[in-house]
């Protein structure tokens, strides 16, 4: 047992490092503000065109498609160098991610020609548009419609939670095609362009008081037939394969940790404290847990092994850790823990901020209870759930 | 990164397995359960000794097997999986453990082959009533040459042949080696929460004994042996919680109610994905214990006591939920779960409860963040 690099990986990590040092500054011990704007946005494009003209952009990716042709361990390695310097990535995450490994698995020949390379360099950027208002964990029961007309598609609905639609070029979208059939056999997917006419992106209002996501609303958009992806009503085992190359996260704590609340404990005279010395060795083992669990997925890819399922644990820690931390940062504050001023609070509020944006993550991209089923169904092999709507006709099903 | 055991001790993990799943089933367990006159059961104790991993980390030279603490983590959790009814963890962790971190060469040389061969059965004397044994608060007192007083309880210590001994002393706590066969040892048995492991009072009068490591030195050894310990009964703890799991699984698939699997109801699904999730938590943190302990690193404080705090938590949790998806089979006697749920609390006490190490180890991350 060891934490070691191999002699390919230390290679490659080296190679990365030498290829960072050039072009990026590392970060600095303060937490980085979240840049905002079209000069954000730029930097982003930028520094993915870089990445690309490198073989840097993509490491699993064929070489065919501008990819390294590397593997997932080397994917992995990219990703920790990466996340050490100020690297502006969020905007492609989703597109090179989730949405053009779609295009590329059932797009057409033209498709790839067209789309794939463009994403890639950062020239234009995908967004996903699944849920809706009435279909999140339930994301078949959606009803954003399509209609054929001759060789067009017409479509009419709303999107919602849709990361980076204001600022995206294309998106793939998933319509229903056929409301007669049950809700997973009426589904189709199609390549959208988020620029056209019908397409209407709002902000929406999030209970942390952001507004990092969006409704997206499509009146009359017309999509050639053209545009589909996958046959028409086989929208769902496109979709599922979307969601299969979610990337295996690799990223840390998606905030303050054990560490920082242990640093204003101590400034604050709670060490003294008993039972807070208890919770924070809590959050030290489940940090600690979180953390090395991953290293046990990297070793499998280490070793070119498929690794077990084990990381699934990974958000159903990490969300409820850091509402747990937030809240308990706030109440050894007292009444003062209720400002939520980031210039003169500890730590520059980083745990009002979390505290509110905690409740998000716990939703985001499947609940706790979803993420729960997944672990018992997928896992331990338990039965599905009882599913009243499997063969009904999706315009029979109840729906509220 | 290699954070994971290698195919070499995958495969003794699974040999170990196998020969526990035969020599070792519930029925042997059962046996000392329902019969108070026995401590333990011989018969795979013999079996144990014979497949010789009593040896596993002792040194070649003196008859072990001279593997590595790996192994031991290894079979460790195996033994946890069958609630193995025999001294073990006694005889090849506390007591073993000691003598390789403060036994002299002679005292090696002369106990290693009698540990291997099944001659010397082990103990660890600590306790000597309710809170956990403190070096200052010590009441048991070694004059240099023997040692006076009363250990409360001691794991085995009604079947151990030698035991080590936490004392007072001039210079202050120290480790002490008793033979358990010398005239004023006095062996009471005690009833306990789990009577598959065998439990007793020793009182000692002017009981000869040697020192293990220097006088006066006991407090650092202590926590030094009781640091190597935690991580190998943690061990056993996940692979105590990673059958109850097991159990719980199987029973929600085959206990039908209201027309279907009980395993269905999501009220049983999200609580098994529960004990799953606190399950890989413990093996994570048991794993890095297990890195900890085999490297000697300099971690080893704060990745033993996280991984004792963690397979803690994991088996009380699935050792309870476990008879909780059992229903009321689950509180019958022989429905096993119950022996889950009674190894599950000694193993959290013994060697300090969860709360001494959570203490532990806010100060291993506090002299750590000092220096």
């Amino acid at each position: 047992m060891d934490f070691n690099d191999t002699k390919d990986e230390a290679a490659f990590r080296a190679e990365a490092r030498a290829f960072l040092d050039k072009h990026l500054t590392p970060k600095s011990g303060a937490r980085p503000r979240p840049g905002s704007g079209k000069d954000a946005l730029q930097r982003a494009k930028d520094w993915q065109k870089v990445k690309a003209e490198n073989k840097f952009a993509q490491i699993t990716w064929p070489k065919e498609w501008g990819g390294r042709g590397g593997t997932s361990m080397q994917s992995v390695i990219w990703g920790q160098e990466e996340s050490k310097y100020d690297a502006p990535t969020g905007p492609f995450a989703i597109g090179l991610g989730m949405c053009v490994p779609t295009v590329i698995a059932f797009g057409s020949d033209g498709h790839k020609e067209r789309y794939v390379q463009k994403a890639l360099k950062g020239e234009e950027i995908w967004c996903q548009l699944f849920s809706e208002p009435s279909a999140g964990s339930d994301v078949a029961g959606l009803k954003t419609r399509a209609v054929k007309d001759g060789d067009e598609w017409v479509i009419n609905g709303q999107k919602v939670w849709t990361s980076g639609a204001h600022y995206s070029d294309y998106g793939i979208v998933l319509v229903r095609t056929d409301p007669k059939v049950p809700k997973h056999k009426g589904l189709t997917m199609f390549i959208v362009n988020m620029k056209q006419k019908g397409v209407e992106v709002r902000p929406i209002h999030q209970a942390s008081g952001g507004r990092e996501f969006n409704e997206v609303y499509f009146t009359d958009v017309r999509i050639p037939d053209s545009d589909r992806l996958g046959d028409v009503g086989a929208g769902w085992k496109v979709a599922l394969v979307t969601l299969m190359n979610e990337r295996l996260a690799v990223g840390g704590s998606p905030g303050p940790d054990w560490g920082e609340i242990m640093d204003y404990a101590k400034t604050s005279g709670s060490m003294t404290d008993q039972a807070f010395r208890e919770k924070l060795a809590d959050w030290y083992v489940a940090a600690q847990g979180y953390k090395l669990t991953k290293f046990r997925t990297m070793t499998a890819l280490s070793r070119g092994q498929t690794p077990g399922p084990e990381n699934s644990i990974g958000k159903i820690i990490t969300a409820n850790h850091l509402q747990d931390i937030c809240n308990s940062a706030i109440e050894m504050q007292d009444h003062y823990g209720i400002i939520n001023d980031t210039e003169t609070m500890p730590g520059d509020g980083i745990f009002q901020q979390s505290f509110m944006w905690a409740p998000g993550l716990r939703i985001a991209g499947g609940t706790d209870e979803i993420l729960k089923n997944i672990i018992a169904e997928r896992v331990l092999g338990l039965p599905q759930d009882v599913r009243v709507d499997k063969t009904l006709p999706f315009d029979e099903m109840k729906a509220g | 990164m290699n954070f994971d055991f290698s195919e070499d001790q995958k495969f003794l993990a699974n040999e170990a397995r196998k020969f526990l799943e035969s020599q070792c089933s519930m029925a042997e367990v059962r046996a000392i359960l329902d019969d108070e006159s026995k401590s333990c059961n011989e018969g795979v104790w013999k079996k144990v000794v014979e497949m010789g991993w009593l040896g596993t980390s002792i040194p070649e030279e003196h008859g072990g097997l001279g593997l590595g603490m790996l192994e031991m983590c290894v079979l460790a959790e195996e033994m946890g999986r069958v609630l193995a009814p025999v001294p073990f963890a006694s005889t090849a962790y506390f007591f073993t453990e000691a003598l390789k971190l403060a036994g002299s060469e002679a005292q090696q040389a002369d106990l290693f082959p009698k540990i291997v061969s099944g001659e010397v059965v082990g103990c660890y004397a600590a306790s000597e009533g309710p809170g956990n044994p403190d070096a200052g608060s010590l009441k048991t007192v070694f004059d240099g040459k023997t040692v006076s007083g009363l250990k409360v309880p001691v794991t085995d210590g009604d079947i151990a042949t030698h035991a080590v001994v936490l004392a007072k002393d001039s210079k202050g706590a120290s480790l002490v080696l008793v033979d358990l066969s010398a005239k004023g040892v006095t062996k009471k048995v005690l009833s306990t929460l789990d009577p598959t492991r065998s439990h007793a009072e020793l009182n000692f009068d002017k009981v000869p004994a040697t020192l293990l490591g220097k006088s006066g030195d006991g407090a650092r050894l202590n926590d030094a042996l009781l640091d190597r310990v935690a991580v190998l009964i943690a061990f056993e703890q996940l692979g105590g919680a990673s059958r109850c799991l097991e159990m719980a699984k199987d029973y929600a698939m085959e206990r039908y109610a209201f027309g279907r699997p009980i395993g269905g109801n999501q009220a049983i699904k999200h609580k098994l994905a529960e004990m799953y999730v606190k399950n890989e938590v413990a093996r994570s943190n048991c794993f890095y214990g297990a890195w900890a302990l085999s490297t000697d690193a300099a971690e080893l404080p704060e990745a033993a006591a996280a991984a004792r705090v963690a397979a803690s938590e994991a088996f009380w949790f699935a050792s309870k939920e476990n008879i909780q998806t059992h229903g009321g089979m689950g509180f019958t006697w022989e429905v096993d779960c119950h022996l889950f749920y009674r190894r599950a609390k000694l193993l959290a006490v013994q060697a300090g409860s969860p709360k001494v190490w959570k203490e532990k180890l806010v100060r291993a991350l506090e002299t750590k963040n000092a220096a």
